[in-house]
């Protein structure tokens, strides 16, 4: 059995007079992928930000390496590991795609090598993503799939042990939507566990290991790809009674 | 030193010159609270349209309210102009609001330079029959300058939050600020919604003006004091709740009038301040927010 | 050694500013290239925190006019010498910053700006109720009869501020190229993304505050010598936010030069035109220049200039 790598537990969230997350328990071990998939304002989203530091949870824990990482801010989180991706892409328009990943790496790097020149590595991830025509173009001028795969490409460059794609395939064609698979395939391959969040059932089956699905805040249902397809209370959630 | 009938004097001025501080927050309640539109410049339009009853006042010795009240649709379509402008330069690109606070900061300064090259730098105040006058309740002296301002503020923050409680354009004006695909889906075009928003937010200084002119004399970089103590309140009650920016006011008007009768004058403004550096560490809720 | 340049080109403008003062005795150069340094200063110090990070500062009068008056304070309390006054201007508007950006950086952009234009009635408030520094009416200040090789003390402050100005836009152009620089610009492109990234946006942006208040406490520190009087209607005078903040965007806020450019463009131009319109007309062209060029070109001239370049290339 894999090492734990995260442990959420019991967390809630709430927005004024919404419940967003009530009870929400998640694993993620060590070299896995977990799929996690919802109807649209299940809480997918704000769980992600509860995970990554973006958003304080009401209640529960959030452990990373066996470590309570709830009181700490976003940009430590990375730091020890933890990197995202945006639903939106929200690229540094004023930089070019290649100075776009010069941030986490330097940022996720020791105080010492903050200044050096990390344009090898950063060229490299360009490389295994498939952007490294356009390193010098500014990311404001990229199209939309080339903006969704900065967005896995500046994770990566946070140097993370766990990625979280946030519906990185929405809206893209069904080989874009391969491209995108490979690279996270690719990237599993190095040892990073991920947490993908998705829609296209064809791609979070063939992906994950485990699936988590999620309704009004609430985790519904655990298991395998296979158990979760032919689960009757994940139908309900999706077509309703 | 302390005397009871000190303190209570002080009170009831406080709450009357909260009303009048409603009243010149509301336009700030509507744009920044509900529209999330930081018009800073909004203050100086208030001086503006104090400097425009003051103009029909000594031409025509027209009652200051009233003229407020005719320079409001002037200033509902100013209000609708800049609204446009700020529009189609930054909110529909996307743009952070690093431009936008710039460019209504720089109205602020065209506006206050303005009225500087037109009116100098002197006080100007006005004549109107209640200026002068007090009425006496008991121990309680209630002066008309204070309490007739004090009355018509209430008067319009409690017509605006009949507006935007029972009317279709009020109604929209609420659900533009949460949901603006909703309000699509129902058929209401949000930027036409914004901009009546926006317009009426800045129509409620041509009367607001007023009141300050009948409050006090006016100089044209007055509005700079007002900055603090409008958005202190709105933050405060709660970006855009109506009722909580009253009772905002009310607690803003008697904190200065206590501070001003016990400490002096000068430390009024520092309430202010103080009050809105706790508004900003109290939020998101605010009072009785959203 | 990628900073030999750098030092020998601010070396040589300081060295022949001190020249300058040995050839020129007109009164009136040294009044206007003082303004004119002067705004180099602010402007650049404004331009860290609002073009590098993308926080707009409308309080700059506060943190000016805070360093003149711990000045004048140090300067009438204990006879303290120029430079120990300096220090400790820039170190009073540099907490000023601090305090001011640990209450609100937590928060959204805009309410950082609400606080900077209600921080600057409220500090000269308090101020005009200090009768030790002169209060309301103020105080006239008398220049010392001598100060070290120069002739006159109109050129003792000339040279001090051309001193700070080398080092404002010295510090700012270290800063655009460094890691930190990466980081504000980051913050400005996208705060939460730039936060997800591994960048500590807090303490980024109050550095970048509390290293901007610094800069503008010490560019107000020799004021009231230049003006010889001290008063708050001038020290916290409304002109300064505007062209503290007109001028880099005019000028170009990404890089260091913006300001200067900006300064230098504008701070002539109000030279000249104070000479010839009245300073408020002046100022109103000042305001509607700035909306113009906010609205239409936000990348001020340092970015149009580019345009122009890539264009030619293309």
């Amino acid at each position: 059995m894999a090492a734990t790598l995260l442990e959420v537990q019991h967390v809630t969230k709430r927005f004024g007079g919404f419940q967003a997350l009530t009870d929400v328990n998640l694993q993620v071990h060590q070299g896995e992928c977990l799929g996690l998939i919802g109807p649209n304002g299940s809480g997918k989203t704000t769980l992600i930000n509860c995970i990554a530091g973006v958003l304080r949870p009401d209640g529960g824990s959030i452990r990373f390496h066996d470590t309570d990482i709830t009181p700490l801010p976003a940009h430590q989180r990375t730091r020890l590991g933890i990197a995202r991706s945006f639903q939106i892409p929200k690229p540094f328009t004023s930089m070019t795609v290649l100075e776009n990943l010069c941030i986490p790496l330097a940022y996720t790097a020791p105080m010492q090598d903050r200044g050096t020149d990390m344009t090898a590595e950063a060229m490299a991830i360009l490389q295994l993503i498939g952007l490294e025509a356009k390193a010098h173009m500014r990311s404001a001028h990229l199209t939309l799939i080339e903006l969704r795969k900065l967005e896995l490409a500046r994770a990566m460059a946070a140097r993370p042990r766990l990625l979280i794609s946030d519906e990185a395939m929405a809206g893209l064609s069904s080989a874009e939507v391969d491209e995108i698979l490979a690279i996270l395939t690719a990237l599993n391959a190095r040892g990073i566990s991920i947490i993908m969040i998705e829609h296209i059932m064809r791609a979070v089956m063939r992906f994950s290991h485990r699936v988590i699905v999620l309704d009004a805040g609430r985790t519904i249902a655990e298991g395998t790809p296979e158990e979760i397809l032919h689960n009757t209370a994940v139908e309900k959630a999706y077509l309703g009674e | 030193m302390f005397s009871f009938d000190l303190l209570v004097n002080a009170v009831v001025a406080g709450i009357l010159l909260g009303g009048f501080y409603a009243a010149v927050s509301l336009g700030i309640s509507v744009t920044f609270g509900l529209l999330d539109v930081a018009n800073i410049a909004h203050p100086v339009f208030i001086i503006a349209g104090a400097y425009a009853v003051y103009a029909v006042n000594t031409a025509y010795a027209l009652d200051p309210i009233l003229a407020g009240l005719l320079f409001t649709p002037l200033f509902y379509g100013l209000g609708v102009v800049i609204y446009r402008i700020y529009y189609v330069s930054f909110e529909r690109a996307g743009e952070q609001s690093l431009r936008g606070l710039v460019f209504f900061f720089g109205l602020l300064f065209i506006a206050e330079v303005s009225l500087i090259l037109a009116y100098g730098v002197d006080y100007r105040l006005i004549e109107a029959p209640y200026i002068g006058r007090s009425v006496s309740i008991g121990p309680i002296g209630i002066s008309l300058r204070l309490g007739v301002p004090c009355v018509v503020g209430l008067l319009l923050t409690l017509a605006l939050y009949l507006f935007l409680a029972k009317t279709f354009y009020g109604k929209a004006i609420m659900g533009v600020s949460q949901d603006s695909l909703a309000l699509r889906l129902m058929g209401a075009n949000p930027i036409q919604i914004k901009t009546i928003a926006f317009g009426l937010g800045m129509a409620t200084a041509s009367l607001a003006g007023a009141l300050l002119i009948v409050i006090v004399p006016i100089e044209p970089s007055m509005g700079r004091e007002y900055i603090g103590r409008v958005f202190a309140i709105t933050v405060l009650g709660g970006m855009g709740s109506i009722g909580g920016t009253l009772a905002a006011a009310l607690i803003l008007g008697v904190a200065e009038s206590l501070t001003s009768t016990f400490s002096g004058p000068s430390w009024a403004l520092a309430v202010s301040f103080g009050i809105l550096l706790v508004a900003l560490a109290v939020r998101p809720a605010g009072l009785f927010g959203r | 050694m990628k900073w030999l340049w750098p030092v020998l080109i601010g070396c040589s403008i300081l060295g022949a500013g001190v020249l300058l003062t040995g050839v020129v005795e007109n009164r009136y150069v040294y009044f206007a290239t003082y303004v004119i340094l002067q705004y180099i200063v602010l402007a650049t110090a404004w331009n860290i925190l609002g073009g590098y990070t993308g926080y707009v500062n409308f309080g700059t009068p506060a943190f000016f006019a805070l360093g003149a008056y711990t000045a004048t304070f140090l300067m009438l309390a204990y006879k303290a010498p120029f430079l120990v006054l300096l220090l400790a201007g820039g170190l009073i508007s540099g907490l000023l910053g601090l305090g001011l950006g640990y209450l609100t950086l937590r928060l959204k952009g805009v309410f950082f700006s609400i606080a900077t234009l209600a921080l600057t009635v409220v500090l000269q408030t308090l101020i005009i109720n200090w009768e030790f520094v002169g209060g309301a009416k103020g105080l006239s200040i008398i220049r010392p009869a001598t100060i070290l090789f120069f002739s006159s003390y109109s050129k003792f402050l000339f040279v001090v501020m051309l001193c700070l100005a080398i080092g404002a836009v010295a510090i700012a152009r270290w800063i655009e190229h460094s890691w930190i620089g990466r980081g504000l610009a980051a913050i400005r492109d996208n705060e939460e993304a730039a936060e997800c990234m591994g960048v500590p946006t807090l303490k980024l942006k109050i550095l970048a505050t509390t290293l901007s208040g610094c800069l503008m406490g010490m560019a107000g520190v020799p004021f009231p010598w230049h003006v010889t009087l001290i008063e708050p209607g001038s020290a916290f005078n409304l002109d300064y936010a505007v062209n503290s903040l007109a001028m880099p965007m005019i000028g170009g806020t990404t890089t260091w030069v913006g300001p200067l450019v900006g300064a230098v463009l504008l701070g002539v131009a109000q030279q000249v035109a104070t000479v010839t319109i009245s300073s408020e007309l002046n100022l109103l062209i000042v305001g509607v220049v700035l909306v113009a060029f906010v609205i239409l070109a936000p990348e001020g001239l340092v970015g149009l200039v580019r345009r122009l370049v890539k264009r030619e290339h293309a």
